[in-house]
């Protein structure tokens, strides 16, 4: 029979053992694997651009290629920075921690937004990186405009833990999608964001549907999370956005 | 001392061989003991995540049993469960940063699954039931052949889905255009979980067609 004693000192030597180990993976593995998320990374922008075929491999090139600028955006709508140089992921607008970013500003201190341009055929596409929250986690996600900063040119979503099925359906094709065409300000050229609603976008009046998507069934934290996190982001800007128009 | 010692078994004896064949036919742990169904119809909607979802179990399964099975003299019975579950949890960790670090888009796939490979009945069924009383070897072969029983069916369900769901095979379009032109289309359902359940139930129904020995007698 073991004591009580043998337990505990068999128990603390295990969870120690273990913590080391698993604590010296994690920091070993960390450059590759904050590598990947900054490849994914510039793969999402690049897909929210319209880009098809980029996959990890050729991800890092066809960023180098095809993004003109990274700018840095302050609260008033002023450019504070610009990056047009090689390299782009060494870019103040690229190292930008949207997260931070956005809640410096639900706090009121200070915060700058990034915006990635893109030239895709020669025309200038403006990428707007999004974060927010679903149900389990966070979600995140793209979203490219076209030089009137109003009309969307396509998006990408990500998230960390949404339900596989539902929530997680929003980064499909079949959820993305119904964003290219939609506008982010109405006929008067106030502010509306893009609003995911239940209940069948079709049923809306005709001069709102082109401001609407339809939410997932079954995702409807996740949904308006989405919801949410795009008006919040896009507001962000509408300085900028008023400045440019 | 050599006077007394046994004779030894040799590595690859019949009763070793078994403990690597077994899971794959008659003592299948999907098929036969049915565990880790969840998973099984969670990741094998695309070949590849069920690969890479078998290669971890067979990591994970294969392991465990060996480090189960050296502390096994030593684990204090009244938290062996929690022994278990530490070894299966951390070497579950290690299998995820290593995927995050290598095959990230996966990794990215496979999301919550990888996670979900701690609560997979298998491994720690295996644990209890057979590393925690027999020497190393034969629990590395009882665990690796675990996870290639698992990991078998789920390329099997993997390979069927992703053929017949989405036209490809490992990613790669296998059906030709023509074939599509004709008016053959993708069958969405195969995409769906309850469609795993029907393809497993199918190779339950073959495995017990070929091996009467596991049809229950009335």
């Amino acid at each position: 029979m073991y004591s009580n004693a043998y337990i505990f000192r068999y128990a603390s030597i295990l969870v120690i053992l273990v913590a080391a180990i698993l604590s010296a993976a994690a920091m070993l593995l960390k450059p590759m694997q904050d590598r990947n998320v900054a490849v994914d990374k510039m793969q999402s922008i690049l897909v929210a651009a319209g880009f098809e075929g980029v996959d990890a491999k050729n991800a890092i090139e066809l960023f180098n290629k095809y993004v003109t600028n990274m700018k840095v955006i302050d609260p008033s709508g002023e450019i504070v920075d610009d990056y047009t140089t090689d390299n782009k992921e060494n870019s103040t607008a690229f190292k930008l921690n949207l997260k931070e970013q956005l809640y410096n500003k639900a706090s009121g201190r200070d915060y700058k937004l990034p915006m990635y341009v893109v030239n895709k055929n020669g025309e200038s596409i403006y990428i707007i990186p999004l974060y927010g929250v679903g149900l389990w986690g966070p979600v995140w996600g793209n979203i490219a405009l076209k030089g009137d900063f109003n009309t969307v040119v396509g998006v990408t979503f990500g998230h960390k833990a949404e339900t596989p099925g539902l929530g997680a359906e929003i980064e499909t094709p079949i959820f993305e999608d119904q964003f290219p065409g939609k506008t982010i300000f109405d006929g008067a050229g106030n502010f509306v964001s893009i609003g995911v609603i239940k209940g069948g976008v079709a049923n809306q009046p005709n001069d709102r549907q082109k401001h609407l998507v339809d939410a997932i069934s079954g995702g409807t934290i996740t949904s308006n999370g989405v919801n949410d996190m795009i008006k919040n982001v896009l507001e962000s800007y509408e300085p900028f956005f008023k400045k440019q128009g | 001392m050599s006077a007394v010692k046994k004779e030894k078994e040799p590595l690859f004896s019949a009763k070793n061989r078994k403990l690597l064949t077994n899971p794959l036919n008659i003592e299948n742990p999907i098929t036969v003991q049915v565990l880790g169904i969840c998973s099984a119809l969670a990741v094998t909607a695309k070949l590849k995540p069920a690969f890479v979802m078998a290669l971890s179990v067979i990591v994970v399964a294969t392991f465990a049993n060996v480090i189960i099975s050296i502390l096994r003299n030593g684990i204090p019975p009244r938290i062996r469960i929690i022994v278990q579950l530490v070894v299966i949890a951390s070497l579950v960790i290690l299998v995820d940063q290593v995927l995050k670090a290598f095959v990230y888009d996966v990794s990215k796939q496979l999301s919550v699954f990888v996670g979900l490979i701690i609560t997979n009945c298998i491994i720690m069924g295996r644990l209890e039931a057979f590393a925690m009383g027999n020497k190393v070897w034969p629990s590395l072969l009882d665990g690796f052949g675990n996870g290639l029983g698992y990991g078998a069916i789920l390329i099997i369900v993997g390979f069927v889905r992703e053929l017949f769901g989405s036209g490809t095979v490992w990613g790669y379009h296998v059906i030709p255009q023509p074939v599509y032109e004709l008016g053959y289309m993708n069958n969405g359902f195969m995409i769906l979980p309850p469609m795993a359940l029907i393809i497993v139930g199918v190779i339950i129904w073959i495995q017990r067609a070929k091996n009467p020995q596991l049809i229950e007698q009335k």
